[in-house]
């Protein structure tokens, strides 16, 4: 596959590993911990437990896991207030398909869905304004979770459904910024994070502009990295480079899909259709000033918080949940108390543990690597 | 929900709908391209480019040129090591 | 049981625009001719068109053939019924013939219960049969007993099958998921994930095109040609639901080993890589309908993997792996990008992600 395969290559993985390993022996050389790298979005953590990175890189590195899983910051009232808007026996609620696993303080939307509610899964909000459209009775509620990245989409399919006169389509609005999220841990005082790879994505829509606060002000470096396990490791090198030469600055290594600018269709589309909520409650993070979005008032026929009652309770996580230190990068998935015991994948109390991108379900499906006790094989 | 795979556009289903059929690995799938034509571009333009498909939009154009750069420069830094291991060898054979 | 002059005021089941009624499932004449017209008539065999309450057979015939017999049972609920590769009958024969071939049993014979929502086509009822019979031939099994139920409208997915059956293990043949050892190698008989992807595409929600069909098809001639050149198979499992990793992780368990794998080596289509990639799915725990995971000695690998690939089920056969021996009850992968890592047992069903 173009524009993939090349991204990974394991010889050309080795040879830069090689590089990063040197490079990192002469950064870390005098400190006394690792150098803790952080990537903030949930689909970095996937790409770095399914090709097993952490393995291959040397041990003067540390990846710290960020918070960048809208599904697993999701707090436990904002679910059961979506649970709430599946049960009313008209509504059709539409979701992406890891969102259906979270556990509210009841039920999941999968259980209600067992449970007789009409939820459906669908790979695109327009998806969900087609099953609209099929079904003038019902009101399709679609569930709008994520960064800046999917935000454009949701606020486009609002305007194609405005253009078309839909009116039985609406959106429960929990998509996330990711700005103040990045601050709020840079301003963590338990947090020592040497450098950031950047969420490629979300930097297709913003730019690089919104990032130059953290070179300025936190004096640290972030790359913009991509998705494919070279582009991880290429931007770890870029990341060396600059604590070598102390420099702090935002560079971007997915050059083929992010331009300095961002994406201006995709900005004017988001700020038509959504501004930004004065705070945002995030699971394990707590509330984070505008931190969350919602439909202006002039849309408001398509938002399902103005056109339903819910509950809108703050459900505080269970007391065995330590989810907001290992979001916050304090606390690795395997120490955290409840791992593996309690919290599995299966069972899950917390929400990292439910998406296959929150930190803990990526570490226990793919990396537990190192709880073996026994000498590894070596490789052929 | 940073998801994103390329794909390339084979087909405009609907210029005035902005909708299009893009392939990824040889699977098909609808997608909106409102956010990469404009006047500049129009839908017809897009046939045979390479775009970023994410939730059933496609994002942005996929540049050649910066990903040709991209791997060169991952290139280099494979040779650039490939010469240190060679001197660092042959440092040693002389010993 | 004559067919031809049956005057019930329940027309004969021979038109296209016919449906299921409950009056079909009741016993009486209606029931019959549904029976005779549709089931009895695609089946077609002398033991099932004696129509006795229950299908019989000669002992000595039976242990002529081995020394144990083999019995499973297993339903099929699939939903559409027809996809790009088959329909719920080609699994439902095919998916019963597999469990018996994996345990080295020559398959023989099948039971074909139904259960029928009131509103079903007969001409989709009638489809159907005709897909189990020809599935049926290819491997040379008689359906020779069976059951008919209708119920209500809602009661049921349009169409629930269940199929059991029976074979004959022969002598020596001794496969269990308790018996990999370290040395053995892991081979599979082709591409992976092909039916868990034709299945996503046709229930049409996530609006996907693709060439991609489902790989239903029956393991025994291939499992009894793997079993002449090698009699001591250790392990052989079909992955169904969970995919090869299930499978794998319930053998490394079982068999308290661990399982190497090399994701260089395991068989996969461009296209079903496509849509894990679009999706975010892990081909590993797509489902199949056609593919076993054999695990034997070391020194008979090629030779195994040779006599798969003279049959079209196996022509895209490869080692995919070894098993060692630590750590324990664990799936490793070696990715192609040079890492390793774990493979898990599924946690439900897998969703696409956006992440």
């Amino acid at each position: 596959m173009k524009h993939v395969d090349e991204f990974r290559d394991p010889e050309q993985a080795q040879k830069l590993l090689e590089k990063i390993s040197v490079l990192a022996k002469q950064v870390q050389a005098g400190k006394d911990r690792p150098i803790h790298i952080m990537e903030v979005c949930g689909g970095h953590t996937h790409t770095i437990f399914r090709y097993g990175i952490k393995q291959m890189l040397p041990p003067e590195i540390e990846l710290v896991h960020g918070p960048g899983c809208p599904v697993c910051v999701l707090p436990m009232g904002r679910v059961d207030d979506c649970v709430a808007l599946a049960e009313h026996p008209e509504v059709i609620l539409t979701t992406f398909g890891d969102a259906m696993r979270v556990p509210g303080s009841q039920k999941s939307l999968l259980q209600a869905k067992a449970e007789g509610a009409d939820v459906r899964m669908v790979y695109s909000p327009t998806d969900a304004l087609s099953i609209a459209r099929k079904h003038p009775e019902k009101e399709v509620v679609f569930f709008a979770l994520g960064f800046e990245t999917t935000m454009p989409s949701t606020a486009l399919t609002v305007l194609q459904a405005e253009d078309e006169g839909i009116k039985n389509f609406s959106l429960f609005c929990n998509h996330i910024t990711i700005i103040p999220t990045i601050k709020a841990i840079l301003d963590s005082p338990d947090l020592q994070l040497d450098g950031f790879l950047g969420p490629g994505h979300v930097s297709m829509i913003i730019g690089q502009h919104p990032y130059l606060f953290i070179a300025d002000q936190y004096k640290r470096p972030l790359v913009i990295a991509g998705f494919e396990p070279l582009d991880i490791l290429q931007s770890i090198w870029m990341i060396l480079n600059q604590l070598k030469e102390q420099r702090h600055e935002i560079e971007n290594q997915y050059g083929r899909v992010v331009q300095n600018e961002g994406n201006h269709n995709a900005q004017e589309a988001i700020e038509k259709v959504f501004e930004l909520r004065e705070f945002f409650e995030w699971r394990g993070l707590g509330s984070i000033e505008h931190s969350g979005v919602r439909v202006r008032e002039g849309y408001a026929r398509y938002d399902a918080e103005r056109k339903f009652s819910i509950p809108n309770l703050k459900i505080a996580d269970p007391k065995s949940c330590q989810c907001g230190e290992v979001l916050k990068g304090t606390l690795k998935p395997k120490d955290c108390k409840v791992f593996g015991t309690t919290c599995t994948p299966e069972t899950p109390l917390g929400a990292l543990m439910v998406s296959t991108e929150g930190a803990c379900a990526a570490y226990y499906s793919y990396g537990r690597m190192d709880s073996f006790e026994s000498k590894k094989e070596p490789t052929t | 929900m940073c998801l994103g795979i390329p794909g390339k556009i084979v087909e405009i289903t609907s210029a005035e709908n902005k909708l299009a059929l893009v392939d990824v690995g040889g699977v098909k799938r609808e997608v909106n391209i409102i956010c990469i034509v404009d006047e500049e571009h129009p839908p017809e333009s897009c046939i045979g480019e390479w775009v970023l498909v994410h939730v059933g939009f496609a994002m942005t154009r996929i540049n050649e040129e910066e990903a040709k750069r991209t791997l060169e420069l991952l290139q280099e830094l494979g040779e650039v090591q490939e010469e240190f291991q060679a001197m660092k060898n042959s440092a040693k054979e002389n010993l | 049981m004559n067919s031809s002059n049956s005057k019930s005021f329940i027309p004969p089941v021979t038109g296209k625009s016919q449906t299921i009624t409950l009056a079909h499932g009741s016993g009486g004449k209606a029931m019959r001719d549904l029976i005779d017209n549709v089931i009895v008539k695609s089946f077609d065999n002398p033991a099932l068109a004696l129509l006795e309450d229950q299908a019989r057979f000669d002992l000595k015939e039976l242990t002529s053939l081995g020394d144990r017999l083999a019995f499973t049972t297993d339903s099929y609920v699939v939903d559409p019924l027809f996809f790009p590769g088959g329909d719920i009958g080609t699994l439902a024969v095919n998916g019963t013939i597999n469990d018996l071939a994996v345990g080295g049993a020559v398959p023989l014979y099948l039971s074909c219960g139904f259960i029928l929502e009131e509103g079903l086509s007969v001409e989709t009822l009638r489809q159907i049969t005709e897909s189990m019979k020809k599935e049926a031939e290819k491997s040379q099994v008689s359906i020779v007993t069976g059951d008919t139920k209708v119920v209500h409208r809602g009661a049921a997915d349009k169409l629930f099958i269940n199929t059991s059956g029976i074979g004959i293990i022969p002598e020596g043949v001794n496969i269990a998921a308790t018996r990999a050892e370290p040395g053995d190698m892991v081979l599979i008989n082709g591409y992976i994930g092909d039916h868990g992807a034709a299945i996503l595409e046709a229930r049409g929600d996530l609006a996907l095109k693709s060439s991609i069909e489902s790989d239903c098809q029956p393991l025994s001639k291939m499992v009894q040609a793997m079993l002449d050149v090698c009699p001591d198979i250790h392990c052989l499992r079909d992955a169904t639901r969970g995919g090869i990793a299930t499978v794998l992780n319930e053998f490394a368990q079982s068999s308290n080993v661990c399982i190497k794998l090399n994701e260089k080596e395991i068989p996969l289509r461009n296209e079903v890589r496509g849509m894990c990639e679009i999706l975010g799915l892990d081909p590993l725990y797509l489902a199949n309908e056609g593919k076993l995971l054999a695990i034997v000695p070391r020194e008979y690998v090629e030779r195994v993997k040779e006599a798969m690939q003279l049959l079209p089920e196996g022509q895209y056969s490869a080692v995919i792996g070894e098993v060692v021996e630590t750590p324990e009850k664990r799936v490793l992968l070696k990715t192609n990008f040079g890492g390793e890592r774990i493979v898990d047992m599924m946690v439900g069903d897998q969703l696409p992600r956006i992440c």
